[in-house]
Order: C-alpha cells, then sequence, then structure tokens
C-alpha cells in the first residue's frame, strides 16, 4: 500500500494542473492578439508538456523539452518578434467576411477535434506489452548509437544545412545603407 | 476508472494530443501574421510529439523508441523554427511586413 493515504489524489492533482497549463498555454498562443504574448503562452504549453512526458515516464524528455522549446525556440521566436513587426493588424477587410472565416476556422479545427478524441476513446488499444527495456537515459544511448546511428546522424546534418540556410537566407539582400 | 486512474491512461492524453492539434490548425487558419502562423505550427508539432510519447508508455514494447523518436521530432522543429525565422526576417526586409496578404507578388 502506498505510505502516504492521500498520494493518489495529490498525484491526480499535479496532473490536473499539468493538463491546465497545456491547455492555457495553447489557448494563450492561439487566442491572444499580440504576438509576444502569444509566444508567452507558446512557453507555458511547453511547460505543461514537460509536466506530462515526467507523467509518461520519460524525465529526460521533460528536461530536453524545456532546454530546447523553451530554451531555444522560444527565445529564437522572441528575436524574430524584435526584429520584426509584431502585432496584429486592424480589421480592414469586411466584417461579416471576417466572421465567416472564424466560423470556418472553429468549423474545421472542431471536427478534426471531435474525430481524433472519438478515435482515442473508443479505438481498440492493443494492451500494455511487455517491456524489452527500462526506457532509461541509459538504454536510450544505447539505441541511439546502434539501431538508430543513422537517423541519428542525419539529424546533425539537417541542423548543419538548417543553420547555413539560415544565415544565407537572413544575409542576403540586406543593403549597405 | 476512477478518478485517481486518470493519469495511468491513455485516453486523457490522447485527448489532450487533439485539443493540441485543433488549436494549432485553427491558429493556423485565424492568425494574420507569418509569426503567429508559425507559434501555431509549433503547438501541431507538441501535439504530434504527446501522441507518439503516449503510445510509447502505454503499448509500445521497448520504451526507448518513442523517446528518440520525439528527440529527433524536437531537432526538426528547432531546424523548421530557424529556417521559418530567418525567411520572415528577409521577407520583413523586403516588403516591410509579415502579414500574408501583402505578400502576393513574386519577385527574382
Amino acid at each position: 500500500m502506498s505510505p502516504f493515504p492521500a498520494s493518489a489524489y495529490i498525484v491526480t492533482a499535479v496532473f490536473g494542473l499539468v493538463v491546465a497549463t497545456t491547455v492555457g498555454g495553447a489557448l494563450i498562443a492561439v487566442l491572444s492578439h499580440r504576438i509576444i504574448r502569444s509566444v508567452a503562452g507558446l512557453a507555458l504549453c511547453c511547460l505543461g508538456l514537460a509536466g506530462l512526458y515526467y507523467f509518461l515516464n520519460s524525465p529526460f524528455l521533460a528536461l530536453m523539452e524545456i532546454l530546447i522549446y523553451i530554451g531555444a525556440v522560444c527565445v529564437t521566436i522572441i528575436f524574430g518578434v524584435m526584429l520584426t513587426e509584431t502585432d496584429e493588424p486592424e480589421l480592414q477587410g469586411k466584417r461579416g467576411q471576417e466572421r465567416w472565416w472564424a466560423a470556418v476556422a472553429v468549423l474545421v479545427s472542431g471536427a478534426i477535434f471531435w474525430g481524433i478524441a472519438h478515435l482515442g476513446l473508443h479505438g481498440q488499444w492493443p494492451a500494455q506489452a511487455v517491456p524489452e527495456t527500462d526506457g532509461s537515459v541509459q538504454a536510450i544511448g544505447i539505441a541511439l548509437l546502434t539501431t538508430y546511428s543513422l537517423p541519428f546522424e542525419l539529424i546533425s546534418l539537417v541542423l548543419l544545412v538548417a543553420i547555413l540556410g539560415a544565415l544565407t537566407l537572413a544575409r542576403g539582400g540586406r543593403s549597405k545603407s | 476508472m476512477t478518478f485517481v486512474h486518470i493519469p495511468d491512461q491513455p485516453v486523457a492524453y490522447l485527448v489532450l494530443a487533439a485539443f493540441l492539434l485543433a488549436a494549432g490548425i485553427f491558429g493556423f487558419i485565424r492568425r494574420r501574421t507569418l509569426i503567429g502562423m508559425l507559434i501555431s505550427g509549433e503547438l501541431i508539432f507538441a501535439a504530434a510529439s504527446l501522441n507518439f510519447m503516449t503510445v510509447n508508455r502505454f503499448m509500445a514494447p521497448d520504451p526507448s523508441v518513442g523517446q528518440i523518436v520525439v528527440l529527433f521530432i524536437m531537432g526538426l522543429s528547432a531546424a523548421e523554427v530557424a529556417i521559418a525565422l530567418s525567411i520572415i526576417i528577409a521577407v520583413y526586409r523586403n516588403y516591410r511586413s509579415i502579414h500574408p496578404k501583402e505578400l502576393s507578388e513574386l519577385n527574382g
């Protein structure tokens, strides 16, 4: 038995907090009017995702999520916000057209959410298989250097090409004046 | 399935991943700046990663495969953000605007 009687409820409450962080962050990221708030919402959503990865037995990926998404991706997007014009423009077209597009967006995303959530709720999921490894950092490292060494090398090539491409794209067209 | 068993069931994670995907697609349609669309794309990446991790935790025989796949997704999305932001900066330098409606002419 668990040593502390309410520990299951505490774990469930923490899970609820993590889910609320993820959902709230995603809503802020999508709905807020100013872009910098929406970047902050993305960071909040990634923090919640890191908690979810912790619940899914992977503390390594939780740390990587914080390190890469909040530490690198969000900061890079903030640099992009600082270098360009930031906010959403004022509504210029007709209001009826704007409402129509909002309705289309809600309809499409609602249909996708309903369909996939229905699949997830009612699908015939296979039972838990017997784990071959423990999924620890050591097992990940061994798999990365044996079974998945080719994709591991390829992703480093992709990152190198991305760095060079980003440099070339952002350099070209810069005027001397 | 009682209330305290929700973190041990795949259903909550799958529904949450569906929500993230739907939010990302909603933002992709609604946003009127390129950076806003980029943020929505990141939400779609996050939904895919969460789905991979859920299947990895509850159904896969080898728990390290899904973690490696999610690591690759993180690397790909970092590369995508770098490229997309440099394109956005180059576009802004040429057009003085990053609103997709105004980027309507091709120029070599």
